[in-house]
């Protein structure tokens, strides 16, 4: 009965997802077919790409750290992007955003978002404790400060440059080229295959660290490698489309809101229709609705906000 | 059997227990008293692998708890804490049914739920088996951690105060049940208690800590004496003996508090 009933909203939220891909691919239809289609089919792909990444990664994070209003944007990877693009603007112009190879960018934000991440575990995988509130705190504490140099370098960088860093700093499909999508796929989809592996761990993972290691789950080993697929699913979305913060943490508590039950498989399957759902939408709107008037995160955080305070607001009344 | 050989463990620089070494025999009920800060749950957590220990030597059924796999550990020991707070909501069978993840990984075979059955049918729990655990009270609540572990089918029961916040109805309810797993299904159970009269009543065994060491360990009929559990805890507690059983009569006594 209540098995059933998962089935068919899971179900109903691929369809869903289906619809809006299709919506976006073929509605409306003039001009230059062929070219049109091939820029909508980079656009869809990048977007369920990095949609799918940051959902899974999300309920991932929230799983192993027994927290479902933390994303993993806390650990600061964030913030090493925008740092990262701000100091490239810095020392040698907007203009290297241009000129310098897309896939070079790519790779090497990667590679520094997860240096970053594993330097950051590093206290963590030292010790023989895990403890992860450890490593938030430390999150926090570097996000913090990786954030006021971005603030210092943008406030006196040439207006002109800055002008021209704030299109890398939102959210943006529009870059996204083929050379970017197979580089991207290609770190993420296998990331992502590797931890269906664990989806069972993460079950009784979900019940606290006693309970998981009494179930004998190998606690600090599971626990570790989820941490690195969060720190690699994580930098290669945002280095693929620039910062998304609420959409994780969105994404992930409609589908625990959606479906009656605490298995991870179908919560990080709902999660991610959910989360292409919302990134296609938001994006078609931005597009064909507002013409490229406002950037796709402002739509994905204004309604994340207003989902968010709702969730705080609605979890004190529980208590 | 598990035999612990002279443990130690620190927190920092406090030293919670120090060369601590004592045999649980197979299939009976073992209970760990002592004050407050004296290493019970801590010695439990080390047995149980939740934590690791600094010195010593830890042997179940003759191999060193660290040279176990943890899933092999988890078909022959299980450990319940107290903290009874999830983040995720279940049913009282989803709960139980977890209790067979260290034979199946979440896929349940038909005999898996026989056995899920029968742990909610021992913990009387069937007809709430369908409702979440945030609808149960206490009591409810405590039994149905129970019998996810008792689901987990180990020779070994570890439970951290499993009294914790139970009314006299239901504590005694659940050190019947304690005792019916060491008699009729033959487990082992070690037990953390605060109240000496039940580990008096239901103990075949008893292990005093104190500041971190043993201080002593017997039958309740050895161990619950004025002279032995004054020392322990520092106060007079006069013992009188109410149907062949020893209890305390700890309620009013002149030195407690330093009064």
């Amino acid at each position: 009965m209540k098995h059933k009933r998962n089935v068919v909203i899971l179900g109903i939220l691929l369809l869903l997802a289906l619809t809006v891909v299709c919506l976006y691919l073929f509605v409306p239809l003039r001009g230059n077919i062929a070219y049109i289609l091939r820029l909508r089919t980079h656009k869809v792909l990048a977007i369920t790409l990095t949609g799918a990444a940051i959902a899974y990664a999300t309920v991932v994070f929230q799983t192993i750290t027994n927290n479902r209003i933390l994303t993993p944007s806390i650990i600061g990877m964030d913030s090493v992007y925008q740092l990262f693009q701000t100091i490239m603007v810095f020392f040698w112009g907007s203009t290297t955003l241009q000129f310098v190879d897309q896939q070079i960018n790519f790779v090497v934000t990667v590679v520094l978002m997860i240096g970053f991440a594993l330097v950051l575990y590093q206290a963590l995988f030292r010790k023989d404790g895990t403890n992860l509130h450890f490593l938030l705190l430390m999150g926090i504490v570097m996000g913090t400060l990786f954030g006021s140099l971005t603030t210092f370098l943008q406030v006196i960088i040439d207006p002109n440059e800055y002008a021209g860093l704030q299109s890398r700093l939102f959210a943006s499909v529009s870059r996204v080229n083929a050379n970017l999508l197979i580089l991207g796929g290609g770190l993420m989809i296998p990331v992502m295959l590797y931890g269906l592996r664990y989806v069972r761990a993460l079950d009784a993972i979900a019940l606290g660290r006693d309970h998981a290691i009494n179930l004998g789950v190998d606690y600090g080993r599971v626990i570790k490698r989820m941490l690195v697929l969060v720190a690699v699913l994580m930098a290669a979305a945002t280095a693929l489309v620039g910062p998304i913060t609420f959409l994780g943490l969105l994404v992930a508590n409609i589908s625990y809101h959606m479906l009656d039950t605490y298995r991870r498989g179908p919560l990080i399957a709902a999660a991610i229709a959910v989360s292409v759902v919302f990134l296609l939408g938001a994006q078609l709107i931005m597009e064909r609705v507002f013409v490229y008037s406002t950037p796709v995160s402002v739509i994905v955080n204004f309604i994340g906000g207003v989902y968010f305070l709702y969730l705080v607001l609605k979890e004190r009344t529980a208590w | 059997m598990v035999k612990v050989r002279g443990v130690s463990k620190s927190f920092g620089p406090k030293r919670v227990l120090h060369d601590v070494s004592l045999d649980i025999e197979k299939g009976k009920v073992t209970t760990l008293i002592g004050p407050n800060g004296a290493g019970k749950s801590t010695l439990l957590s080390l047995m149980s692998r939740l934590l690791p220990k600094d010195e010593g030597r830890i042997l179940i059924d003759g191999r060193e708890i660290g040279q176990w796999r943890s899933d092999e550990l988890a078909r022959r020991l299980a450990i319940l804490k107290q903290t009874h707070n999830l983040n995720i909501r279940l049913t009282v069978r989803e709960l139980v049914e977890f209790g067979r993840f260290p034979y199946t990984q979440g896929r349940l075979t038909r005999e898996d739920r026989e056995m899920v059955d029968q742990a909610l049918a021992y913990l009387d729990l069937r007809d709430i088996a369908g409702k979440y655990l945030d609808q149960l009270s206490g009591g409810q609540r405590q039994r149905a951690f129970i019998a996810m572990v008792l689901a987990q089918d180990t020779q070994y029961v570890l439970l951290d105060e499993p009294l914790n916040n139970l009314d006299m109805k239901h504590a005694v309810q659940i050190m019947r049940i304690m005792r019916g797993m060491a008699d009729d299904l033959g487990k082992t159970v070690v037990l953390v208690l605060h109240d000496v009269n039940f580990a008096s009543a239901y103990s075949d065994h008893i292990v005093a800590l104190k500041d971190g060491r043993v201080a002593a360990a017997g039958t309740p009929d050895e161990l619950i004496r004025s002279d032995v559990l004054g020392e322990i805890y520092e106060m007079e507690i006069p013992i009188e003996t109410v149907g062949g059983c020893r209890v305390c009569i700890y309620f009013t006594g002149e030195q407690a508090a330093g009064l």
